[in-house]
């Protein structure tokens, strides 16, 4: 017999589904079925059970090979590093829950380090713009029950959220929207036909990093000002018709991801993309999302914020809590050759910094936390396994628009293992006593 | 659990009408006892002041929006960051400081309990989160109703059972405290862009008004018997002229009357009052309504109001009235979040400066000190700040000092720009009242623990309640010198025993204590159609599932403490 646990949460992307329903063994062991997750959540679900996952903690040797350890040696392996460097970096979280970054704070406020998040290379250059401008928002739940306006800008649902738009943005019907994607016009803004651009009502095919001149024409041209003729690419009729079909919605939603917020300009992007949020609620009411990727990199901000007061890129090495992107970030951290032990937890730094800093990562003491295979523990000196959260265990988690879900735990890891929350208990308890910490 | 006895002090109990008698209090396993054994540990309290606890009864101490306001306003860090220090957990910002700063600060000022005063059902369990991360002080947090689907389609048929099943359910699945309304009918037309402003505006669709929901949920609220009252901030804050929809909000109370066991005797809270009470037309000839509102509520017994006092500093205001936030940045054009939340609620966030040099500020700081001198009953009018809206809830000591010294008001006026103007628009240059410090104890313990239905736990220090016990170096046999001596005293206690653990020494932390969530666990008779209600939205219009949306004990609410109501009869 087999059992089937419902409203299961989708460890995988910034959706956050919960509706997901697995199938496991008898025994609660054996995953054997997913139903309602989109490909790459079923993928990720399945990969828990895969015969090829490291089980044991392995501490890199000299002659390049790896050799297993138990859990006790890595935690102990891990707290001397900590204690021992003058300016360690924790980065990741964003593939944890949220127990497990509280008491990778308590760690990181003992070792004295500088903690970041993937918002690094992601979303912190919208955190940035926040911070200049603010950010009208909503729950999903108000776009599938409210939107008739939908605009996705420099991102791909389609290939990167794949249940977006069948859960919240375009196809659900909703309290005032009983039409589903017949009561919505969805304007897309991507300089790549992208298959999100292909069903597109309006497509605005951008000139590659000229976002800001383009975010800047639709606010000259919802106050009926004058317009060059092209503006990025666009001719200024067609910016015209945009602004008028955004103007003549009820309510309005802008998505946003990399594709601004990685681009040309950065921040200053998305300052703008808020200014026109903003102007349009002059006309009628209007929110703007970021599409946020990591499932938890949202919840790692939060718990940041409310427990040293910034989002990410904090640094913790004067005993008190600074923020300043661009010189307490990881990569910028990394590249000057500052970080003299390297702690990674639920994240690939290794294949999305630049090579530079993957090298300085290589070039120290490091250990890190991932129950896959990556880039990142290929360069580590210590790779610690652990149980899949979301799968093997439960927890706090929040989504692309900040409301938290707690995970459920599906199956039993794998005899042994242990989770991220518990292996970060063990190290602090170390660090405690290397440091003579009550 | 250690013993101990406070001897010698003065103490200010109204509980037990102990007007600063010098008196001992003895604490044995976490309660107020009358006697304790010789081995009891002494601490000596001559020439200093003891009361029990403050009680916070409303502040925006933990959840979305709070959080929000930190991590949008990193400006709010610089000068206020305070490093691991022995017990104490790294800590920052002036306005919305982190949880760990939040409950050191409650209870170096001798705070016990606060309560979290806006708590999106939706986001339960981030604000539970970050309570567990507030140290020491007990909290709860309440939900709020004012604009939820479910309340104003019941309302509209004027189902009350229903509605009090609703709230009896959600109340239970959020682990909330009490029912909270903000701007009736506005927040929801907010979700169209649109407000509601008086009492009689209908509310977009739902075909509705404020005067509608407010009165249903008064009504739901003595249904179930609930600790607290129905706890609002009406329609049309902070404009000038809005006093009036303030008394029409009031008026509805008339004629209902409280039911419950818990000593409570009001059915309306109408919080940060301040905000509520201005007169005038236009910013031009703004004016206090002070006096209009006092009148009203020293009449009419069943209503409570507490303060929201404007402490001229630079701070970040944070309401679930989505709509006026967005017309404050507007006003002042500081930058400006929102968050609508699907079927309940929205919150705004925008920073502010009340600068003394801006004459409506300094009314609007006038108006706040007149409200609570105007007020003839100190257990209905309690002081806030509506942290951190008027002023961050560390500037509480300063406000006491106002309060109690008219010397400290005047010099305040004679420094404003525009005192001419305070002087003409309000009353308080002829105010010559100075609370005392038995009202002080009324403002800030006994009277807000009796509102919020915890009068035989908190606010005094009768043998039998919970051991919080506040000392203070303040000497009443003494004539106060400087006022500014009033504010040192309570920014800062000489101990701190919350439910009967030494938390605060010279006014250093000691103890994390043993932090607890309250909230009120609600029996009410099955309602086959309410539960139907509920699984409907959930499975059409929410964007989460019903399983999903509780927040359970296991670190959520990892040491509760449940008040428990038998609404079945």
């Amino acid at each position: 017999m087999t059992k089937v646990i419902t409203d299961v949460i989708c460890p995988f992307c910034g959706t956050l589904c919960d509706d997901i329903e697995v199938t496991v063994s008898d025994d609660g062991k054996k995953l054997l079925e997913v139903a309602n997750a989109c490909v790459i959540g079923t993928e990720k679900f399945l990969h828990s059970q895969s015969s090829d996952r490291v089980m044991k903690p392995r501490l890199r040797q000299d002659d390049g090979s790896w050799k297993e350890i138990s859990y006790e040696d890595a935690a102990d392996y891990t707290a001397k590093l900590l204690a021992k460097a003058k300016k360690p970096l924790m980065y990741g979280w964003s593939s944890t829950n949220c127990e497990a970054q509280s008491v990778g704070n308590e760690i990181a406020e003992i070792a004295k380090a500088c903690c970041d998040n993937t918002a690094a290379v992601c979303h912190g250059t919208t955190l940035i713009a926040v911070q200049d401008i603010g950010l009208p928002t909503c729950t999903l739940g108000e776009v599938k029950n409210r939107a008739d306006r939908v605009i996705f800008w420099g991102c791909n649902p389609a290939h990167a959220h794949p249940r977006h738009m069948s859960r919240y943005s375009i196809f659900p019907r909703g309290f005032f929207t009983g039409k589903g994607q017949m009561s919505r016009k969805l304007v897309v803004v991507d300089p790549r036909c992208t298959d999100t651009a292909k069903m597109a009502d309006m497509h605005l095919q951008v000139e590659q990093g000229r976002d800001y001149e383009l975010l800047n024409a639709l606010r000259i041209a919802l106050k009926g000002e004058w317009l060059p003729d092209v503006v990025a690419g666009i001719p200024s009729e067609k910016i015209r018709e945009a602004a008028d079909t955004l103007k003549s919605g009820r309510f309005g939603i802008i998505f946003f991801g990399m594709g601004v917020t990685q681009s040309l300009s950065k921040n200053h992007n998305i300052d703008e993309a808020i200014a026109l949020t903003k102007d349009l609620n002059e006309y009628t009411k209007y929110s703007i999302m970021p599409m946020r990727g990591h499932y938890n990199v949202t919840g790692s901000g939060e718990v940041f914020a409310w427990q040293f007061g910034f989002p990410y890129s904090v640094d913790l090495t004067r005993g008190f809590a600074r923020y300043n992107p661009g010189d307490t970030s990881s990569i910028d951290l990394l590249a000057r050759g500052e970080v003299d032990a390297m702690f990674t937890i639920g994240s690939d730094p290794g294949a999305h910094f630049p090579i530079s800093a993957v090298k300085a990562i290589a070039n120290v003491d490091s250990v890190c936390i991932d129950p896959h295979l990556t880039p990142t523990s290929g360069v580590s000196k210590l790779h610690v396994p652990v149980a899949f959260n979301g799968v093997e265990c439960g927890g706090n988690c929040y989504r692309m628009d900040n409301v938290p879900i707690d995970c459920r735990k599906v199956v039993e890891p794998p005899q042994g293992m242990i989770t991220d929350e518990a292996f970060l208990i063990m190290v602090r308890d170390r660090l405690k006593k290397l440091k003579g910490v009550a | 659990m250690s013993e101990y006895i406070i001897k010698n002090g003065h103490v200010f109990d109204p509980v037990q009408g102990i007007k600063g008698d010098k008196k001992d209090i003895c604490i044995k396993d976490g309660k107020i006892v009358d006697k304790v054994g010789s081995s009891a540990k002494v601490i000596d309290a001559k020439d200093k002041t003891v009361m029990a606890g403050a009680v916070e009864i409303h502040a925006h101490v933990a959840g979305p929006k709070v959080n929000l306001g930190r991590i949008y306003r990193p400006e709010d860090k610089l000068f206020s960051c305070t490093p691991t220090k022995g017990m104490e957990r790294m800590g920052g910002g002036a306005s919305i400081p982190t949880t760990f700063k939040t409950g050191y600060e409650y209870a170096k000022m001798g705070f016990g309990v606060a309560m979290e005063a806006a708590m999106p059902p939706l986001f339960s369990r981030h604000v539970h989160e970050e309570i567990r991360d507030t140290p020491i002080i007990d909290e709860g947090a309440f939900p709020v109703f004012g604009n939820n689907w479910f309340v104003l389609e019941y309302l509209k048929n004027q189902e009350i059972e229903n509605t009090a099943a609703y709230c009896a359910w959600l109340l239970n699945v959020t682990k909330g405290y009490a029912i909270k309304v903000v701007n009736p009918g506005g927040t929801e037309a907010w979700g169209w862009g649109l407000n509601c402003l008086t009492v009689n505006d209908p509310v977009p669709y739902f075909d509705i008004t404020p005067a509608e929901i407010v009165r249903g949920l008064m009504e739901a609220n003595e249904y179930l018997g609930l600790p607290h009252s129905m706890h609002i901030h009406p329609n049309n804050l902070g404009n000038p002229g809005c006093y009036q929809t303030t008394l029409d909000t009031m008026k509805l109370a008339e004629g209902i009357k409280a039911k419950n066991k818990f000593g409570r005797e009001q059915v309306m809270h109408l919080t940060h009052s301040q905000f509520h009470a201005y007169k005038g037309t236009n910013w031009g000839d703004f004016e206090s309504g002070a006096k209009e509102i006092t009148d009203y509520v020293n009449k009419n017994k069943n209503i409570t109001i507490d303060t929201g006092n404007v402490t001229l500093d630079e701070t970040t205001t944070m309401t679930a009235d989505g709509p006026f936030e967005h017309h404050l940045t507007g006003l002042n054009h500081l930058k400006w979040a929102n968050c609508d939340v699907e079927l309940e609620t929205a919150a705004g966030v925008v920073p502010y400066i009340y600068s003394p040099s801006i004459s409506v500020c300094a009314i609007q700081w006038a108006i706040g000190l007149e409200i609570a001198l105007m007020m003839k009953d100190p257990m209905r009018c309690y002081i806030t700040t509506d942290h951190p809206n008027a002023g961050p809830f560390t500037r509480y000591p300063r406000v006491y000092k106002w309060l109690m010294s008219e010397k400290a008001r005047k010099q305040q006026i004679e420094s404003f720009k525009h005192k001419d103007k305070v002087l003409s628009q309000t009353a308080l240059g002829t105010l010559d009242r100075e609370i005392s410090l038995y009202e002080l104890a009324q403002m800030t313990r006994a009277g807000p623990a009796k509102s919020l239905g915890l009068a035989a736990m908190c606010g005094g220090l009768k043998p039998g309640m919970d051991a919080d016990v506040a000392i203070y170096n303040i000497n009443p046999d003494k004539p106060i010198a400087n006022p500014d001596d009033i504010e040192k005293a309570f920014s800062r206690c000489a101990a701190f025993f919350k439910s009967g653990v030494q938390v605060v020494s010279n006014g250093e932390i000691v103890s994390n204590g043993n932090k607890r969530t309250l909230w009120v666990s609600v029996k009410a008779k099955e309602n086959p159609q309410v539960a139907r209600d509920i699984n409907e939205k959930f499975v059409k219009y929410y964007s989460m599932t019903q399983a999903n949306y509780e927040a359970l004990g296991h670190h959520f609410v990892p040491n509760p403490y449940a008040i428990e109501v038998d609404a079945t009869n």
